[in-house]
């Protein structure tokens, strides 16, 4: 397999569908550029997060912002929209030298922002979460049928309009909240429209969906900046790219001048062959299991999300669940963790029955969930890295043994070097963090735990390649040492290269269960899920 | 309560339970709008409150008890009014029993003092606006914590209180802020039972309208739901938080204000130790309402059936007669509790499916 492929996010092939018809945009003759940061320096309590950064954005162009996790993409963003003020630099916009006081005052200038973290309201509505501050208003105030009929109309070209848009937004699946919050920038109908990885959650075919509108706005003239580390979806949409390193640039290419590996390199600042040696570490295939399982699922089901399910574990296996979203992967493995409650079926550990009946009970037996999001799975934005490990290890010892300090720290030592993050970060409270590196930090607390089983929901979204590949090796090295891990990605290459057994997922139902070998490849899984029919 | 009758009583609460049950899931709307449920609850268990009260004393429903339980009561119905907008943002204001006091008693002394009654209630007013605006300052540009911020102007308010007056203020019985609770007779039923609605009644009324009208067709109003979610979001979606923030407690403060005009004006006199307690209440009657306290969800019109459940139980134990005036407060706040896990109670189920 080929580093390229490994990097590649989704495979080339399948978001190539997407790809725009036009390049119409690049290089617009006779117009200056729309929006112009120079010199932007930018400091947190923690240290310097932007340094002399320059950003150049130009009418229908896609402009994608490249760099590793904590390179300092989002906090440009935010300079650009004035959620944070810049230390010194300068922003033109349309030629006028501007220093935006909040998103508000961005907004009136035309430059709107969908943010990395999710930044909706689960109180309001859908219709409500894309219009806030934009209602239609007429003699009455509010004007709430045309308010929702607009909303509609922007997540219909998004591809959402099934939904309506008075459920309450806390309904929506991670994706669909992603797109939620792109609608919301689109609503204005900005001529600077910036989306910090708003592909992070979504399907193929939503990205190609959310591709067609991009190509469509940069043709009337929209400038796009657009960030992600899917490197496919970057040679798919943008013209232009700018790539941050620790808060510097570091380079500014055409994209189609561009090689991956080169883009990688400049990206990571290491060599390929670094990151090709830690990618040697993922093992090759597959032990076969010899002795009995010691995890055994026995028609385990939830209404409405999955139908009964049996599934036997055996010790350093690694099993992929493969299915689209909606599947009812990510509840399978939420109820082989105990983080849901089956409606039905028992589970057993070593021949016995356990009671699995909240995530509690399951971490009493090390059966562990890192979830999907990050907010709601455990991390404590508020707190240090370091009391987040400490909280995991103590909920699972009991409140009655302490944990010792020295013992943490050696733990957490550990931990950091294993995830490729900073040492410094093991006293940065969770929030300071850069998205993907937040991501490793709720890795770092369920490794910390060392779970006999390890359920890994979407574990490498929002990471670089890089840390994608840690990752990775992390799975295998976990395996090695006996622990069991369910893996669940969207990404099925990933799935394909890791996992030992592949549980393919459709509808709510496992239809069908594939041990790994030389001759599976993606293609096997996507015609697999493609051919299975419903018989009624 | 006898003991004869608590057998039944038990009954027609877990029957209670059920009827509300069937009819918050049989309604679409309702499911549309989970939020909903505890305000629809709170109107169903008033409902079955009044019914109760009617079957066992009798009375409840004519028209001069209505009438009395308004009249009585129109100051708390404006304070509820006030509080739901803090508390909807995720703050509370514990001053606005205070700032009735102070505003009173000011009220009262200038127009003793010859000033136009008119620019006297203006005053009222504008004092519950300025406590208001002072508390809204702090919590927004010096990041006090709302309990904090509102814990000092509560005492700022009573103390200034104290020192205007500490012996009852009593208006000159031509003034013409007596006029705010005159009582005009709408219809004149038998005997006692008329309907009696003086202006101060109306104005609770128009408040809530207003206030309804404020929260669900202004942007005001939705960035205050916004701010309760989250005000990190709120921030990133471009709304005006800062602004948002400081106008909450400027509502709730100008509210204290109105409240002290019609509660004056029903008395007849004022005093600084008026109000003590009275922010618990309309916090009361607000949580009971069905708006969380952690803020983001509620209905105004809530807080209104609210600070009538909190009315009429205080009703219910006088007609009861037989409870001895010590134990009301247990009474009281146990009825809260009961009704709080009622509405839990429901809420829950109906999250089961
Ligand atoms: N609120 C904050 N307080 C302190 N430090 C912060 C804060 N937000 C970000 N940082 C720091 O600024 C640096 C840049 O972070 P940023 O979020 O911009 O990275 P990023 O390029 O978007 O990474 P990712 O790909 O993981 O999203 C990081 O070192 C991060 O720890
Ligand atoms: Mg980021």
């Amino acid at each position: 397999m080929s580093l390229r492929e490994i990097w590649s996010g989704r495979r080339g092939k399948r978001t190539g569908a997407a790809s725009p018809t036009s390049r119409s945009g690049t290089g617009r003759a006779g117009s200056g550029p729309v929006v112009q940061m120079t010199g932007i320096c930018m400091d947190f309590p923690g240290g310097r997060a932007l340094d002399e950064v320059s950003l150049t954005l130009h009418a229908g162009e896609v402009h994608a912002l490249m760099g590793g996790n904590g390179a300092g993409k989002s906090t440009l963003i935010k300079v650009l929209t004035g959620v944070h003020a810049a230390a010194d630099g300068q922003i033109v916009v349309d030629g006028r030298s501007r220093t935006f006081s909040g998103p508000a005052d961005a907004e009136s200038a035309g430059v709107t922002a969908a943010y990395q973290e999710t930044f909706l309201c689960t109180n309001l509505s859908i219709g409500e979460n894309v219009m806030l501050g934009h209602e239609i208003r007429g003699l009455l105030g509010i004007d709430w049928v045309r308010t929702r009929q607009r909303a509609g109309s922007v997540l219909a070209e998004l591809g959402i309009d099934d939904l309506d848009p008075r459920l309450p937004l806390s309904g929506l699946s991670p994706a669909s909240q992603q797109l939620v919050s792109i609608a919301r920038a689109m609503v204005s109908a900005p001529r600077v429209l910036v989306l910090d990885e708003p592909t992070s959650s979504l399907e193929a075919g939503e990205t190609a969906r959310l591709f067609q509108v991009l190509d469509r706005l940069r043709s009337q003239g929209v400038a796009i900046v657009f960030v992600s580390h899917f490197l496919e979806q970057v040679y798919t949409i943008s013209d232009r790219m700018t790539v941050l390193r620790d808060g510097r640039v570091v380079g500014e290419f055409l994209t189609r001048q561009v090689e991956r590996a080169e883009l990688i390199s400049t990206m990571m600042g290491s060599s390929l062959q670094a990151l090709q040696e830690i990618g040697s570490q993922r093992r090759d295939h597959r032990v076969e299991p010899s002795d009995q399982p010691w995890y055994r699922a026995i028609a385990v089901a939830q209404q409405g999300a999955l139908e009964e399910v049996d599934l036997e574990i055996y010790g350093g296996e690694v099993v992929g669940l493969a299915g689209l979203r909606g599947s009812g992967r990510s509840t399978l493995g939420r109820l082989l963790s105990g983080a849901s409650r089956s409606d039905s079926g028992t589970v057993e550990i070593g021949g016995q029955a356990i009671r699995l009946h909240s995530p509690a009970h399951g971490l009493a037996h090390r059966l562990a969930f890192a979830g999907e999001r990050r907010r709601h799975a455990g991390l404590i934005e508020e707190l240090t890295v370091r009391q987040n490990v400490l909280l995991a290890l103590q909920a699972m010892r009991g409140w009655r043994t302490p944990v010792a300090r020295g013992e943490v720290d050696a733990l957490l030592g550990h931990l950091l070097e294993r995830l490729d993050l900073d040492a410094g970060a093991a006293d940065a409270t969770v929030g300071e963090l850069s998205g993907g590196n937040q991501q490793k930090v709720l890795l770092a607390r369920w490794l910390a735990i060392r779970p006999r089983l390890l359920v890994l929901d979407e574990p490498t979204r929002s990471m670089d390649v890089a840390a994608k590949v840690h990752v990775q090796a992390q799975v295998a090295a976990l395996a090695r040492e006996g622990v069991s891990v369910v893996f669940i990605s969207s990404e099925l290459d990933e799935v394909v290269r890791l996992s030992d057994r592949i549980v393919v997922l459709k509808d709510r139902e496992v239809i069908g269960e594939i041990s790994n070998g030389p001759g599976l490849s993606v293609d096997t899984i996507v015609e697999m899920i493609a051919a299975d029919r419903d018989e009624f | 309560m006898s003991t004869t009758t608590q057998q039944p009583q038990r009954r027609l609460l877990t029957s209670l339970a059920d009827t509300i049950r069937s009819f918050v899931s049989g309604s679409r709307l309702l499911r549309l709008n989970a939020a909903a449920m505890p305000t629809a609850a709170a109107l169903l268990i008033f409902v079955v409150l009044v019914t109760f009260g009617q079957v066992q004393y009798g009375g409840i429903v004519e028209l001069g008890t209505i009438s009395s339980l308004f009249i009585n009561n129109a100051y708390l119905i404006i304070l509820a009014v006030g509080m739901t907008f803090v508390i909807l943002t995720g703050g509370i204001d514990l001053s606005v029993g205070s700032v009735v006091a102070l505003s009173s008693v000011a009220g009262v002394m200038l127009a003793n003092a010859g000033v136009n009654p008119w620019i006297a209630v203006l005053v009222m007013i504008a004092i519950g606006t300025v406590m208001g605006l002072l508390a809204g300052v702090l919590v927004d540009r010096f990041d006090v914590q709302p309990f904090i911020a509102t814990l000092a102007t509560m005492f700022l308010a009573r103390g200034l209180a104290s020192m205007l007056s500490t012996t009852p203020e009593r208006l000159e019985a031509d003034s013409a802020i007596l006029g705010i609770a005159t009582r005009l007779t709408i219809y004149d039923g038998p005997g006692v039972n008329d309907l009696v609605v003086p202006p101060s009644v109306i104005i609770a009324i128009l408040t809530v309208v207003v206030a309804y009208v404020v929260l669900h067709r202004t942007r005001t109003g939705r960035t205050a739901y916004a701010l309760g979610a989250s005000e990190q979001s709120a921030r990133l979606m471009g709304l005006p938080v800062a602004r948002t923030r400081v106008l909450v407690y400027v509502i709730s403060g100008s509210l204290a204000g109105l409240a002290a005009v019609t509660y004056t004006a029903r008395l007849g006199s004022a005093q600084n130790v008026t109000g003590i307690g009275w922010e618990l209440n309309a916090i009361a009657a607000v949580v009971i309402g069905g708006t969380l306290l952690t803020g983001g969800a509620g209905y105004v019109l809530g807080s209104l059936i609210g600070a009538l459940v909190i009315a009429l139980m205080n009703l219910l134990i006088i007609r009861d007669g037989s409870i001895p005036p010590e134990s009301t407060t247990i009474i009281t706040g146990g009825m809260l509790l009961v009704f709080v896990l009622l509405q839990r109670l429901v809420i829950a189920r109906r999250r089961k499916g």
